[in-house]
């Protein structure tokens, strides 16, 4: 592969903040967005903190000049948003002037309505305009209609791992020459449903998260969406566009261990990076920043850091999660990741891994925990999901 | 006590959807996870879940149901000491 | 580039698609606005203990796969990928009801883990112990198209020799009472249900497995070559034929190449109209086929329409139960796949003989 393929563009909205300004602001102050859950009725609330978007459905609706009466599920107006800022960002003005695409994933799709009229719906028809929201294609479809973008419109579902994959999808679609410009990230809301699966799994922390900590007590669920704009070399060159990054690796590949656990030895993990690596021509030293998946459960720390080792050495360059400021967004993690990644190499910093004290047990790698200024020209990006789902990226310096 | 390690055989059973296995093919002694029964860590979450729901028992941590769900023996035990309902 | 082959199929329809050459025994069913699947023996393919907490889509996908798997006599797969627009609709309201039925407690991990979209693409790998490359689509009408795109970009590309593709969809009680409810299941007051007949919005429904191995190289078990697939999130009706121009003209193919045209007519006036513009039109002398008589509308329902396209070229021959205006070709080597659902997410398939 040569550079890789260019990133143009990239929009946001997270619990630190609702552009991509707000949240490397947050990020370089240290100020997390991990608090109490306000927007959903949950008896878990005084049990979890999450990574909460604190405007409500109607304030989000708003901004995008939605009617009253729109069936918008929360996952797709967070979506809609991140994607417009996006395409502003890129600069475009004629979104089907190119072969475009666009890839989301999500994991809920429009579960935060279901679960809100599931019995409602059987009483009175006065919601059922939500119903056929509850579909994970309806998101993308709404973003897709509030770009006026026809053509080529997909999404990916692989758990947490799921942005990564549309990332991973929008480069390899431009590099086969079968699109132009791809639209690419993932968005997913908070709900009960997925509350009470984590809950379930014993695997949410009743404090605030710890990634790579040894008394790690499980993660901070977040809801977010972020888009990323990849475009051909010919149309970059053409439009003479400001390139904010390159894509330059990716890869993906399957723990094949156990329906959620990640295996001892983070197989998956090693392998995706391996790939990653191959398709990019680098080799593990030119990685100056790893944004790891560090979701701060006790297995996916152990299974990230022992597949680091095998991927780095004893040199694992500096890495940390940002989970500790965003909460696991599931399927929309890689995405809001990625746009750090890129705000890593723009302006060559390491963000913090918050709320670190004490090294793991089992080895001797360690976290950055303060915001660390250096020359940065490669940055690696893991997610993992459910399903064994295992994906890296890396980008590069344009 | 025999008759709460023969409830928790049923349940078992029943929870896990067990369907090639039979009340009298599990000994008390017997280990549930690994090569005995073959259960694993899902399985763990179930059984806490049943624990609390049916016995009042309620587990924080899923490293405490290591040592209490090693064989029905153990469990019904632990279950028998600890019950609140 | 390399050339993409199709060459094993696995299908769990509403038809004994089994262990049968193809459609040997057709069930027509117009009296049920939901149609039930014809199980397959879960015993031959997955062990109990193994299968003891999957839902029938899992199950489904797995019996669909091993069968394509044996068909095509491949063992190692470079990628699987899965295409399902529902995702896992009987553990997602399993988990779902619990909830909000028990108030959220006392709620088991089992149909959380089970309900991710992509527990069927994670469960074939855990089975097979295959670490490959793993993508699960889930954009409605298009998931199984998605899936197909992927799988052929990799074997364009020489990343992947062997890929197992396929389309899963589960029908859940709950969401088959809401699609009801919101029209886009015909009501069942409105039977007899015929799909070239139909005076009615909705269409009927079912669900099923269909999954395929593609590989960069013509075996003995070879049914057609996938030539190319694409999909469009909307089209206005007017635009349908010159995008079906492009795409022909794209792969070197001109309207009078395709030899069949099969058509994802589902029943629902409101929508049908799109396929009339192709069977009225520019393939108004070609064959054209339909098939959701026999499978039910789901999302990746148009994969049955490949297993029936990939048929119809082995076998050179179109059953008159698929026939949409009985005319019939002496040769089926060229057929395109047209479909889209509520008229979004539209796809056109290409596949040809070899």
């Amino acid at each position: 592969m040569s550079r890789g393929v260019a990133i143009t563009g990239m929009g946001i909205i997270s619990s630190i903040g609702t552009t991509v300004e707000e949240n490397f602001n947050a990020l370089i102050h240290g100020k997390p967005g991990i608090t109490a859950i306000e927007n959903i009725a949950t008896v878990h609330k005084n049990d979890i903190k999450v990574g909460e978007i604190k405007r409500s459905n109607e304030e989000l609706a708003h901004e995008l000049g939605l009617p009253v009466d729109n069936n918008f599920s929360r996952t797709a107006l967070l979506g809609a948003i991140a994607a417009k800022q996006a395409v502003k960002n890129a600069g475009i003005l004629d979104i089907n002037e190119y072969a475009t695409g666009l890839i989301s994933a999500t994991s809920v799709g429009g579960m935060d309505m279901t679960e809100k009229f599931f019995y409602d719906y059987l009483e009175t028809d006065e919601n059922h305009r939500y119903i056929s929201s509850h579909d994970a294609g309806d998101t993308t479809h709404k973003i897709a209609g509030e770009l006026g973008l026809k053509g080529m419109v997909t999404t990916i579902s692989t758990a947490c791992s799921s942005a990564a994959n549309a990332i991973m999808l929008g480069a390899r679609l431009i590099r086969a020459g079968k699109l132009d410009r791809v639209i690419v990230g993932g968005t997913d809301a908070l709900s009960k449903f997925t509350i009470n699966g984590f809950k379930t799994l014993m695997i949410l922390s009743d404090t605030y998260n710890t990634p790579f900590d040894n008394n790690r007590k499980g993660l901070n669920l977040g809801e977010a969406a972020a888009f990323l704009v990849l475009e051909s070399d010919e149309v970059v060159k053409k439009q003479n566009k400001k390139v904010l990054a390159y894509l330059s690796g990716y890869g993906n590949a399957n723990d094949a261990y156990h329906q959620t656990a990640s295996s001892e030895n983070g197989d998956g993990a090693f392998l995706a990076m391996e790939k990653a690596f191959k398709i990019s021509g680098l080799q593990p030293e030119d990685v100056d920043y790893i944004n790891a998946h560090g979701t701060a459960t006790p297995n996916n720390d152990l299974s990230e850091g022992r597949a680091l080792i095998r991927a780095f050495g004893v040199n694992v360059p500096d890495f940390s999660s940002t989970k500790p400021f965003t909460g696991h967004t599931l399927a929309a993690a890689a995405a809001i990741e990625a746009v750090y990644s890129v705000l890593a190499l723009q302006n060559g910093i390491v963000y913090p891994n918050l709320n670190f004290t004490t090294p793991m047990e089992e080895f001797d790698i360690v976290p950055q925990t303060v915001l660390k200024e250096k020359e940065i020209n490669h940055v690696l990006s893991n997610s993992f999901g459910f399903g064994g789902n295992c994906s890296t990226l890396l980008f590069s310096k344009s | 006590m025999e008759a709460l390690k023969q409830e928790l055989k049923e349940k078992i059973i029943n929870i896990l959807n067990l369907e090639d296995v039979q009340i009298e093919d599990v000994n008390d002694n017997d280990a549930l996870f690994g090569d005995g029964l073959g259960l694993d860590s899902i399985d763990a979450l179930e059984l806490i879940v049943m624990m609390d729901k049916d016995y009042g028992i309620k587990l924080a941590d899923p490293k405490e149901g290591k040592a209490i769900f090693q064989s029905i023996e153990t469990m019904a035990k632990y279950i028998s000491e600890n019950r609140t309902k | 580039m390399k050339r993409t082959y199709i060459n094993g199929t696995g299908c769990v329809s509403a038809q004994k698609t089994m262990n049968t050459a193809f459609l040997e025994e057709i069930i027509i069913n117009e009296n049920d606005n939901i149609l039930e699947l014809t199980l397959p023996d879960y015993k031959d393919f997955i062990a109990p203990a193994a299968g003891r907490r999957m839902a029938k889509g899992v199950k489904n996908g797995i019996v669909a796969s091993a069968r394509a798997m044996k068909e095509a006599g491949v063992e190692n797969l470079d990628a699987i990928i899965t295409g399902t627009g529902m995702g896992c609709s009987v553990d997602s309201e399993k988990f779902l009801k619990a909830l909000l039925d028990n108030k959220e407690e006392f709620l088991t991990p089992t149909s959380f883990i089970q309900s991710t979209h992509n527990t069927v693409g994670g469960q074939i790998a855990l089975g097979l112990q295959c670490k490959a490359y793993n993508f699960t689509y889930v954009n409605g009408a298009v998931s199984f198209e998605s899936s197909l795109i992927d799988a052929k970009m990799q074997i364009d590309e020489g990343e992947a020799a062997t890929v197992l593709v396929g389309g899963v969809e589960e029908s859940a009680d709950a969401t088959m009472n809401l699609l009801q409810l919101s029209g886009a299941i015909k009501s069942k007051s409105e039977m007899p249900f015929s799909i070239l007949g139909s005076e009615t919005n909705g269409a009927v429904f079912s669900e099923g497995a269909m999954f395929f191995v593609l590989e960069d190289k013509k075996t003995a078990t070879t049914y057609a070559e996938l030539i190319d697939v694409s999909i469009y999130n909307v089209l206005e009706k007017d635009e349908l034929e010159t995008k079906l121009e492009l795409f022909l003209k794209h792969n070197n193919f001109s309207i009078q190449d395709i030899d069949a045209v099969i058509l994802g007519y589902n029943g629902d006036t409101e929508f049908d109209g799109y396929y009339n513009i192709l069977s009225q039109g520019v393939f108004k002398e070609a064959t054209q086929v339909y098939y959701k008589h026999l499978s039910g509308e789901f999302n990746t329902a148009s994969a049955f329409g490949l297993w029936v396209a990939s048929h119809i070229v082995k076998l050179q021959e179109v059953p008159s139960v698929l026939q949409v205006n009985g005319i019939t070709s002496k040769h089926y080597k060229n057929i395109l796949l047209y479909n889209q659902y509520r008229g979004q997410d539209h796809s056109f398939t290409l596949i040809s003989q070899c």
